[in-house]
């Protein structure tokens, strides 16, 4: 009978164990998962029982923090310089989803992120409640209000950030909200203002930057191209496309042309160092159509495309953008140039700058510098990452060099700034016949050793229609934001 | 049977203990005590009167600390829900305090042998339950006799005076062997009682509940215990037959038919009780005890594998079948997903007590510093999950670990045991805990589906703490029958 017994000794224990596996794995593994179900009513009230961390700029100024509150709820949230973050800090309701930083990094401002056991631990004993993390950004706010003031009353998205670590220096999204009219405690106030602000024709509450419907990226794409074509060495800077003035599309009775409706410079074929100084179409259309499809769609995955971006921690995702595969040989030549279905996020472009810029390394993109704990000691600080090595240092510099041209005697002469070598490419992309142009800026500064990386794009023609160009009212964008880097 | 006065004090701790086998005649001593020198008999004497003293003083003092915990949840409660000390319920459980060690007084005379730690154990679990299930009151609002607290106490005090009079009653166990027919008659109409018109009452679906007026009881949970009497008494008079007899098939040997027949029986019952009470969780509960009492008795494993296919079979088709099996079924495998958790009767619970669980994380909230009232039943299935989520895992460690040193308990009856029906009804009693443990406690944390049990001494529900109570009482008079039992070949 005893060997029975212990074969039914082993059973129990082997039911116990089983028993004390699960409840660790739901009360500590998963822990973080569960807290960030919608469903979990238990984290919600916590997160506004306790006085939640605050979020910093990178200079350690307060852009959102809790304040006593005298209704049911202890603490009000409140954001300081609301509309020129909103598309940072997001907003934090009662019962609803949380955008941008507060809702990516509420475990850590609400304090029940698991790395914060131990400060829970030691509040447990000195009997003080749980108090949350702070979150200091990348974000710097000089840049970030000059990116603002010079995007005036322009609706579009503004990125800049650094490329030798992926840190965000500034991200402005216009047209903008109040995410204190927001963080209200009432789900009916919420409503409210929320209902007014999504039934808004402007869409305030996307976020441009990194998500919303896309955009076509127009010339600013011809980046990636050329460094695609560069880096498979299917061609050099050097090699020569026709050069004419109007460009039959293949199988099609459409006519493509240059920006200017002339042929690309004098002479009767254009380097690709030409095409992308002055920004013409049709050589790189022709290119495109030379090197492929999948070159250049291998390259766009390589710097990010189809891919999203987590710029918190593992959260805030950006929305992934696009190229097209298995076009037609006209929509091809089309998606050269940032047209045909190419649709992309202003990061995405920054980011394809930021690796030319840094030789070919593109760091990760981080909007998080550091999470600091209650006493001020540092929970956790974000290293640069290395993303990837999309093209080599000498494709790199070799586009870099065609981009400095692009602004010292091309097509993005209004990026100039006194004193400093600028790289950067202008784009001006179609929408449709008769809807106004997106226009683009992308580039970064001193071009020799890049302290910024910045990315603008502008809906609506600037207001101007189809009249503007991207060389008229981003790029100068582009130069205010830089200049702010470089005038610190 | 070689047994020291040192193998005495060390058995407190140890499951290994030599045994002979136990049906043999005992050798008469006499005629060595007659040659024994004068001293080693009055060293006998002195050893066979201090040990009880010493386990029941162990016993005493385990006790008390099993109080003070309790009276310091029950304080942490009310200062963390409340903010302030309400005495009135402090009073009320010193009630059961002064109950307890009144059972504590009355084991010093009728089990003086008795396990030192079975008592305090209970003591423990009861009384945390208490709190907590007091706890969920006050986030009710609940007060008097709608207050499931207030009726847990009354029901704990009754189960401690049923415990204490079984103590009195039973003094020698082997007299249930005899009354086996009648524990299994017992068992059957219990388990059956809920099916009769009028007094029978359906609640949350399952239809195990009788209630007379106010009053409410699940007779199935009294019915394990006079089931586990029955299996023990009829496997150790039937085992040889069971054991011996039968044909070699595929390298096993399978019982006669006829030898089939009480198999089929409690195979039939359960489920019976699993097609019209719908409930999953008493219906593996009781097959699961019948399962490993047979193994034990007859050391079969044939018997095992042949009973688990029977079951997993009648699970098969009432999966298919039965639609509350199936959508529990669904519930546990995707609990998360927006269906089960929407749908009527789905996941809904299972994923808020999980929300709880989470909520407590490694330390707990603190005693009435969670949310435990959000989740449906929190007082009685999901209890645990409650408990998880003010105790942190934690607590939930020492609740499952107090658990299986209750289990260990009792299956050390199994082992030490000087006859063959004691030691198969330790066995069964301690192993009825332990899977009804697994079975509630892993639905909860969704190692298996949920079913509704409750968790023993823990959850609200009377039925539940007097059979409970009763099993510890049972397992109090066993382990004093091996300590009492006349040492047998003591050495010179």
């Amino acid at each position: 009978m005893n060997r029975q017994l212990r074969r039914v000794g082993t059973v129990v224990l082997l039911m116990f164990i089983a028993l004390f596996c699960s409840s660790t794995i739901i009360q500590v593994f998963s822990v973080d998962q569960l807290k960030s179900d919608p469903r979990n009513v238990r984290n919600l009230d916590d997160s506004y029982a306790a006085e939640r961390g605050a979020i910093l700029d990178s200079d350690g100024n307060v852009l959102a923090k809790s304040t006593p509150s005298t209704d049911v709820f202890k603490y009000q949230r409140v954001y300081t310089n609301p509309a020129v973050y909103s598309d940072v800090t997001g907003y934090f309701t009662f019962n609803q989803a949380n955008p941008g930083i507060e809702g990516a990094l509420d475990a850590y401002l609400s304090g029940s992120a698991n790395d914060q056991f131990l400060s829970n631990l030691s509040s447990i004993f000195t009997g003080k409640s749980v108090q949350g993390a702070s979150v200091e950004l990348t974000i710097d706010p000089k840049v970030q209000q000059a990116a603002w003031d010079a995007m005036g009353n322009n609706t579009g998205a503004v990125v800049a950030l650094d490329p030798k670590t992926g840190a965000i220096l500034a991200m402005v999204s216009k047209p903008s909200y109040d995410p204190n009219t927001l963080s209200v405690h009432s789900t009916s106030k919420f409503f409210v203002a929320y209902n007014a602000l999504i039934k808004s024709p402007s869409k305030p509450l996307t976020n441009r930057a990194t998500a919303g419907d896309l955009y076509h990226p127009g010339s600013v794409f011809k980046l990636v191209v050329a460094a695609a074509a560069l880096d498979s060495g299917k061609a050099t800077a050097d090699t020569e496309f026709q050069n004419p003035a109007a460009l039959q599309l293949p199988l099609s009775s459409a006519f493509i042309h240059n920006s200017t409706n002339q042929s690309c410079g004098p002479g009767a074929t254009a380097s690709i160092a030409t095409a992308i100084r002055l920004s013409c179409n049709i050589p790189i259309a022709q290119l495109g159509a030379s090197i492929g499809e999948a070159t250049i769609s291998e390259y766009a995955s390589r710097f990010g495309f189809g891919k999203p971006f987590a710029l918190a921690d593992g959260n805030f995702d950006v929305t992934p953008s696009i190229y097209p595969t298995g076009q037609d040989a006209p929509h091809l030549m089309l998606s050269a140039f940032g047209q045909s279905d190419d649709r992309v996020t202003p990061l995405q472009i920054a980011l394809d700058s930021a690796a030319i810029a840094n030789g070919g390394v593109e760091m990760q993109p981080t909007l998080i510098k550091k999470i600091i704990e209650p006493d001020l000691s540092e929970l956790k600080v974000l290293n640069p990452k290395i993303y990837g090595t999309p093209i080599s240092p000498t494709t790199a510099g070799a586009v870099r060099d065609m981009m400095i041209s692009s602004v010292a005697a091309g097509a993005a002469s209004n990026a100039r700034i006194v004193g400093v070598q600028v790289a950067g490419k202008t784009g001006t992309a179609q929408n449709g016949v008769h809807d106004p142009y997106t226009l683009w800026f992308t580039g970064f500064a001193p071009a020799n050793d890049p302290q910024v990386v910045v990315a603008v794009v502008i809906e609506n023609g600037g207001g101007r229609g189809q009249d503007a160009f991207g060389n008229q009212i981003a790029a100068p964008i582009g130069k205010a934001v830089m200049e702010a880097v470089l005038n610190k | 049977m070689p047994q020291t006065s040192a193998s005495l004090k060390t058995s407190l701790i140890g499951w290994r203990m030599p045994v002979t086998s136990s049906t043999k005649p005992v050798p008469v001593q006499t005629a060595t005590t007659a040659t024994e020198p004068r001293t080693s008999l009055s060293k006998t004497i002195r050893v066979r009167l201090r040990v009880p003293a010493r386990l029941r003083n162990l016993e005493l003092a385990l006790l008390l600390v099993a109080c003070g915990i309790v009276a310091f949840a029950i304080v942490l409660v009310q200062l963390g829900a409340l903010g302030h000390v309400d005495s009135t319920i402090v009073t009320i459980s010193a009630g059961l305090a002064v109950l307890v060690l009144a059972m504590h007084l009355v084991m010093r005379v009728v089990a003086p042998q008795a396990d030192p730690l079975i008592l305090p154990i209970i003591t423990l679990l009861n009384g945390v339950g208490i709190a907590e299930i007091y706890r969920i009151d006050i986030a009710y609002g609940a007060s008097g006799w709608d207050s499931a607290g207030i009726r847990q106490i009354v029901w704990t005090g009754m189960a401690i005076v049923i415990a204490i009079a079984v103590l009195i009653l039973v003094r020698n166990h082997r007299v249930l062997q005899r009354y086996r027919y009648i524990a299994m008659f017992t068992g059957v109409v219990l388990l059956l009682l809920p099916m009769l018109p009028l007094i029978g009452r359906t609640i949350n679906g399952a239809r195990v509940w009788i209630g007379i007026g106010p009053f409410s009881f699940q007779p199935g949970e009294l019915a394990k215990v006079a089931l586990a009497i029955f299996f023990a008494g009829y496997l150790v008079t039937a085992r040889d037959s069971l054991s011996m007899v039968g044909r070699k098939f595929l390298g096993m040997r399978l019982p006669r038919a006829r030898d089939l027949g009480p198999i089929l029986v409690v195979f039939a019952a359960s489920m019976i009780v699993l097609i019209f009470q719908k409930d999953l969780g008493t219906s593996l509960l009781y097959f699961g005890l019948f399962l490993v009492m047979l193994y034990v008795a007859t050391g079969r494993a044939s018997w095992i594998v042949l009973g688990l296919g029977m079951f997993a079979l009648g699970a098969l088709v009432a999966y298919k079948a039965l639609t509350y099996v199936n959508g529990r079924v669904h519930s546990w495998l995707n609990a998360f997903s927006a269906t089960n958790y929407n749908a009527k009767g789905g996941s809904y619970q299972i994923v808020q007590g999980i929300f709880g669980l989470a909520h407590g994380g490694m330390l707990g909230t603190g005693l009435g510093r969670g949310a435990p009232q959000k989740t449906p039943l929190a007082t009685s299935d999901f209890i645990f999950s409650s408990l998880g989520e003010e105790l942190g895992l934690v607590g939930i460690f020492a609740i499952l670990a107090l658990y299986l040193l209750f289990v260990s308990r009792g299956l050390r009856i199994g082992f030490t045991g000087q006859d063959d029906f004691g030691r198969l009804l330790g066995v069964g009693l301690a192993f009825v805990v332990a899977l009804q443990v697994f079975i509630v406690i892993g639905g909860v944390t969704r190692v298996i589906p949920l079913t509704g049990l409750t968790t023993p001494f823990l959850a609200a529900g009377g039925s539940s703490l007097v059979a409970n109570w009763i099993i510890a009482a049972l397992l109090l008079r066993l382990s004093d029958a091996i300590r009492s039992a006349p040492p047998v070949g003591m050495p010179a």
